[in-house]
């Protein structure tokens, strides 16, 4: 009887993440989903708790105040512009608590009911050991990728000879200390498994470049799904299962739509090692005999003041200068005008999916002026200004035209379409690819030297 | 009569089968589940997405309370401990920062939608 209650209170949870999830179809519908996700998680909890196998309290209680209180703390005091590195280190924790729960169960498998130590059902051990490793893979994956997006490691990729053959090396001994612990039920083996994940992880995110972590910041977050659904099978929990699957799959599904944002397949970018070493040549090489129109704030402001209609195109560069507030002022500025002002989002600008989405509602952008690129790629053409602040690649025309290019074939934004082109960018450098942008020589592009931020600021002095 | 007793031997299996059977047949249809509900999610409320899933596999935390709770202390106790901690983080961090973040995504003002 209690069990049957159990089981409908942990189907009840699973229904209110799903739900959750769903709410997000639109801003509206999202806080409420958000408010039924909590629900599911206390409602799961609630029913954990209330399991006679629980007698004390005290540790849970303790826990859960100090994990609460670090985790309202950062929540509360982080910055927008450092949410993806946020994102990436809370993968770290739910890698490294399937790590430890798995750690547990084999440990003590009576309390779980799948047998007893050292005699643990092989079907368990085997649901376990995906679990632990996937686990294990996305805390030390994560880690790397928190390095990369704080900026404590270099986001240049790092690529050495024989890397994929010591990756497939790694792998092929996870597989086989996974047999070695099926069939023995050695705690050491248990260990070994954990060991060579945690390296493998590493490994793994090591030669993936900067700008390609919105990709690895959605793989991991597809990870930590499928390593909470190894251990809801090790621990015949169906919320846990449920809620592993759906946290997988929409990580899958978010990579898959970063991998198409710059039509790379998975495997491209999972090898690593794109962009970075050639960025250097590159940069110079159209300076030399192509002349490059430059303005300052007063130019931009007077040439936008006369516009009817301005797209604008924010890019990684925006959330690097913290720019975003500065650029609702300007915006705010224009509209009093009387200029029609939209903003127009590629799905790789910034360091995760969403990302500028988030930052400009952070400067109080009405999220009804914000395009996503299918909608709003044909307005270029009857758009006056294309305002370009912190993007480059994004709209480099030779995705379309260069078949040479390594970023041929990924979708752009069609800036080259609207009358006038203003680019803020702090150099004439080449962007994450490494390929120049023919549209800072052409004629009716104005190229804004400076930091993002400060030009922004420059421009709404002049507008002021 | 011959549809009745498969239909009761489909109930039965279905009942008493084999529960790796049962809780994989769960896993498929969730990952179905997952795979529409995400892609009718606006791509403008993909950082939300991230971070919300993110507080939600935090139910992870049920597999550390049956560790951290029996009343002797042992290896397995601690381990369900640090577990408890590691994933009270991020189900407070996860929906904090998901509302904070979907707090700002705000409509135009009805008044400029006049002008």
């Amino acid at each position: 009887m209690s069990e049957t209650f159990t089981g409908f209170a942990y189907l009840i949870a699973a229904v209110c993440f799903i739900l959750a999830l769903r709410g997000l179809s639109s801003p509206e519908s999202a806080r409420k989903g958000n408010m039924l996700g909590i629900a599911g998680m206390v409602i799961a909890i609630a029913t954990t708790l209330a399991d006679p196998s629980i007698l004390s309290f005290e540790l849970i209680i303790v826990g859960v105040v100090i994990g609460g209180f670090i985790g309202t703390v950062v929540a509360l005091k982080i910055q927008m512009t450092a949410l993806p590195q946020l994102v990436a280190a809370f993968h770290s924790l739910v890698g490294l608590a399937a790590v430890f729960v798995a750690a547990a169960a084999f440990f003590s498998p009576e309390a779980y009911g799948i047998g007893v130590l050292g005699n643990i059902q092989a079907a368990s051990l085997i649901e376990m050991s995906l679990g632990t490793a996937i686990g294990a893979i996305t805390f030390s994956g994560s880690l790397i990728a928190f390095g990369k997006l704080q900026g404590m490691l270099s986001g240049a990729p790092l690529v050495f000879k024989g890397q994929h053959a010591l990756n497939a090396i790694l792998g092929i001994a996870l597989v086989a200390t996974v047999v070695w612990l099926v069939q023995t039920n050695d705690p050491n083996a248990f260990w070994v498994v954990v060991a060579l994940s945690i390296i493998l992880g590493f490994l793994i995110i090591v030669p993936i470049g900067g700008a390609d972590m919105p990709v690895v910041v959605s793989m991991l977050n597809s990870y930590s799904g499928w390593a909470a659904c190894g251990i809801g099978f090790t621990l015949s929990n169906t919320a846990l299962i449920v809620t592993g699957a759906l946290v997988g799959s929409s990580g899958a599904i978010l990579s898959y739509i970063m991998c198409k944002g710059m039509n790379r397949s998975i495997f491209n970018v999972l090898l690593g090692g794109f962009g970075g070493e050639v960025a250097g040549p590159a940069a110079d090489a159209g300076s030399g005999d192509k002349s490059v129109k430059s303005g300052s704030g007063d130019d931009a402001a007077f040439i936008m003041k006369n516009a009817s209609k301005i797209i604008i195109v924010p890019g990684y560069g925006m959330a690097v200068a913290q720019a975003q507030h500065a650029l609702r002022e300007m915006c705010d500025l224009l509209k009093e005008e009387g200029v029609d002002v939209s903003y127009a989002i590629h799905p790789v600008a910034g360091r995760m999916p969403g990302h500028m989405n988030v930052l400009l509602a952070e400067a109080n952008v009405p999220y009804d002026e914000v395009f996503e690129l299918e909608e709003i790629n044909t307005e270029f053409s009857t758009a006056d200004v294309a305002f370009v602040i912190g993007a480059n690649d994004v709209t480099n025309p030779a995705a379309k035209t260069d078949p040479t290019s390594a970023i041929y074939g990924m979708p752009i934004l069609e800036v080259e379409n609207a009358q006038t082109v203003l680019f803020i960018k702090r150099s004439m450098a080449s962007g994450y690819a490494g390929v120049d942008n023919e549209l800072f020589f052409r004629d009716n592009t104005m190229m804004l030297f400076d930091d993002a931020k400060a030009m922004t600021e420059s421009i709404v002095q002049a507008l002021g | 009569m011959g549809t009745e007793k498969l239909a009761v031997k489909a109930a039965e299996s279905a009942s008493s089968g084999d529960p790796f059977i049962f809780m994989f047949t769960v896993f498929v249809l969730a990952v179905f589940i997952g795979f529409y509900v995400v892609w009718s999610v606006t791509p403008a409320l993909h950082s939300p997405l991230m971070s919300v899933t993110n507080a939600v596999s935090s139910v992870i935390i049920v597999g550390a309370l049956i560790a951290a709770g029996p009343a002797d202390m042992g290896f397995s106790k601690i381990m369900g401990f640090i577990a408890v901690v590691l994933a009270s983080v991020n189900i407070f961090g996860g929906f904090i920062v998901t509302n904070r973040m979907l707090s700002m995504f705000k409509k135009k003002p009805r008044k400029q939608e006049a002008n």
